[in-house]
């Protein structure tokens, strides 16, 4: 079979159709990721008005920088939680909604809404559901004799944030898990019933690793939403209080560039985000992906 | 190995009834094909005895017993699906074995169970392959194997060969037919290919809009369909059907030509109607002497096919159309008047307007 090729004769016009994509690229990524390793070897004296160069001292700042430190394990474990807990809710809700055949138009709608919220917006919805003095939810919990305020206790504000988190991002899974779902043959899970696989095996054996090619994008997409993407969650709820419980380190980055007035420091924190979440990427394509393929 | 049991079987979904009784008797061993144009219900008849559809009223028994509301995995059952419904993650020998190990069998066991019924498919080589690197007619007999290697009480084939090319589907027609006589195991086997149906199968049922049209060996549908959508359905190219007057004894017909065909036997004993539907089919006229002829056709168009030659054209001056299949190359004129004769076992009278057979 011939493929039918176009041909253009204008040598400047398939630049032309890469410009807008390349501008792009260059202007919101590749710019401001330069500055930030430019930035991330100069000190800035404190007014501002000049900057030396320093090699890496900010990085070794950084790193013996106990609170530093905590923000990594904060970091690992939250987007951890938030990429696991968001994928399997998604996927029990995905796995529901594939049975329901009458009422499953309006079931399918609520649960992609919250993916419409912004960011910063859920957080302030949680923000104010479980604030403790106004908030319902923190009410309720009183009303059991459970003493809710995430501005003291460390653990329930890392919980918060990462709930919030995640309640948004279940959207977004559940959207790829339903579509994967769907595209499993029918006469695959019946070939398996007749086989004498019960149900719980059934998915186990046949759907969950069908849906392996969907589950290795999401994990891909879930790491990087649990990175950067939620900083307005925490910036909303906890502003990485208390005792830094959950300054995750994109919210660091901000917090000590902007607040902080740490150009330098800063910059060398999202230098070392960027190097993670790049190594990260790289592990998942080359160890998760040989996976899937089937 | 089994018998089974069909019993005045419904089917609705929703308001909508698609099987309206069927009653089948199917003994130990017996290949029965379930042959009907797409959507007469033969998939959904299938679907029920297999337990992926719950019946709406009836009784299917396996080996006697009530299997209605059974599982699927309780009924002790294989199914072969039209897209082979292999497990695309899994090698060859994974997909045989699931069942296998489902049912908790020692490894040695499945391993022997697996290796022989690979070397009765020929799939030894393939063991280790995943199913996106094998050929059709290969996914074909894996799905085969996997049915196999549980020893069953019951095979169910839906439509298993649609979707190889025609040589395929010749050459897997009959390794299905060695291999059910060698097993001998109580086959159940959905097809629209009537090739396929007449071949393979010892009983049929021919089923039309979700009624069971007729149900017989081969022979028996081809030689006296029970009425005329069976008639119809069955024969290539199809059986030739136009009105006719009975004859006073009820022994003989009257066409419109004015010419008549004799009846076998006892002929139409019972019958009301004046006008009926006659069929004969396109192999079963014969060209004769005019002295001996009954009826003259006017040729139309001729087809050469090699094997046989196929010739349309009218009853005597402008009556029906018919088609006539001769053997080997004949050649006619166009407008030719053909002097033929019919036997009398040959000619099929049914009802005009229930299609029933009358003779």
């Amino acid at each position: 079979m011939e493929k039918q090729r176009v041909v253009f004769n204008n040598k400047v016009l398939p630049y032309m159709l890469l410009a807008p994509q390349v501008a792009i690229t260059l202007v919101f990524f590749i710019w401001p990721a330069s500055q930030s390793l430019f930035l991330s070897v100069l000190q800035q004296d404190p007014f501002g008005l000049s900057s030396t160069f320093v090699w890496f001292d900010n990085f070794s700042t950084i790193f013996t920088d106990e609170i530093y430190r905590k923000s990594l394990g904060t970091t690992a474990i939250f987007s951890l939680l938030v990429t696991l807990a968001s994928m399997s809710v998604a996927l029990l809700l995905a796995v529901l909604a594939n049975r329901v055949l009458f009422t499953g138009r309006v079931y399918k709608t609520l649960i992609i809404w919250p993916y419409a919220v912004a960011t910063m917006v859920a957080g302030v919805l949680w923000y104010f559901l479980f604030n403790p003095t106004a908030g319902i939810i923190s009410h309720l919990l009183k009303s059991m004799n459970y003493d809710w305020n995430h501005g003291l206790y460390e653990g329930q504000a890392f919980f918060l944030v990462v709930f919030a988190s995640v309640w948004r991002q279940v959207s977004y899974n559940f959207i790829f898990f339903l579509a994967g779902l769907q595209s499993i043959p029918p006469s695959l899970i019946e070939a398996s019933a007749i086989d004498g696989a019960s149900p719980f095996r059934r998915f186990w054996t046949i759907v969950f690793p069908l849906l392996s090619p969907t589950s290795f994008f999401l994990i891909v997409v879930n790491v990087v939403y649990a990175f950067f993407d939620t900083f307005g969650v925490v910036d909303a709820i906890t502003g990485g209080g208390p005792n830094h419980a959950t300054d995750i380190m994109v919210f660091k980055v901000y917090h000590d560039g902007f607040k902080g007035l740490d150009y330098g420091g800063s910059a060398a924190q999202s230098v070392i985000l960027m190097g993670v979440v790049i190594l990260l990427t790289i592990i998942q394509f080359r160890y998760i992906e040989r996976k899937v393929h089937y | 190995m089994a018998n089974a049991t069909i019993e005045n079987v419904k089917k609705s979904f929703g308001d909508v009834e698609v099987l309206h009784g069927i009653s089948c008797d199917i003994r130990d061993g017996e290949f029965i094909v379930i042959l009907g144009p797409s959507g007469c219900g033969k998939s959904t008849l299938l679907r029920l005895i297999a337990g992926l559809e719950k019946i709406t009223s009836g009784t299917i028994k396996i080996e006697e017993r009530v299997v209605n509301d059974l599982e699927p995995a309780d009924r002790d059952i294989a199914m072969v699906f039209q897209n082979y419904a292999l497990y695309p993650h899994m090698t060859v020998f994974n997909n045989m074995a699931y069942g296998l190990k489902i049912r908790k069998m020692t490894k040695e066991e499945i391993r022997n169970r697996v290796h022989k019924a690979a070397e009765i498919l020929e799939l030894s080589e393939l063991l280790n392959r995943k199913p996106r690197q094998l050929s059709g007619g290969q996914r074909q007999r894996v799905a085969m194997g996997r049915c196999i290697v549980r020893e069953p009480k019951l095979f169910l084939f839906d439509e298993p060969l649609s979707n190889l090319d025609a040589k395929l589907r010749v050459q897997m027609r009959l390794e299905i037919r060695r291999l059910h006589q060698s097993l001998n195991i109580t086959s159940i086997y959905v097809t629209h290919d009537q090739v396929e149906a007449m071949t393979l199968a010892d009983r049929l049922i021919v089923m039309d809009k979700g009624f069971a049209g007729q149900i017989g060996t081969p022979l028996e549908v081809y030689e006296k369909p029970a009425n005329k959508f069976v008639a119809g359905f069955i024969g290539s190219p199809a059986m030739n059907f136009f009105d006719a007057e009975m004859a006073g004894d009820g022994k003989s017909i009257r066409l419109s030509s004015g010419e008549g065909l004799q009846l076998s036997g006892e002929g139409v004993t019972e019958t009301a109607e004046k006008t009926v539907t006659v069929g004969i089919r396109p192999e079963h006229f014969v060209i004769c002497d005019e002295n001996k002829a009954q009826i003259h056709l006017r040729t139309d168009l001729v087809e050469k096919l090699g094997a046989d030659t196929l010739v349309h054209g009218y009853f005597k001056d402008n009556g029906d159309a018919l088609t006539l299949r001769l053997n080997g190359i004949q050649h006619f004129d166009r407008n030719n008047l053909l002097p033929m004769w019919v036997a009398p076992e040959n000619v099929h009278v049914f009802n005009q307007q229930s299609g029933d057979r009358l003779n």
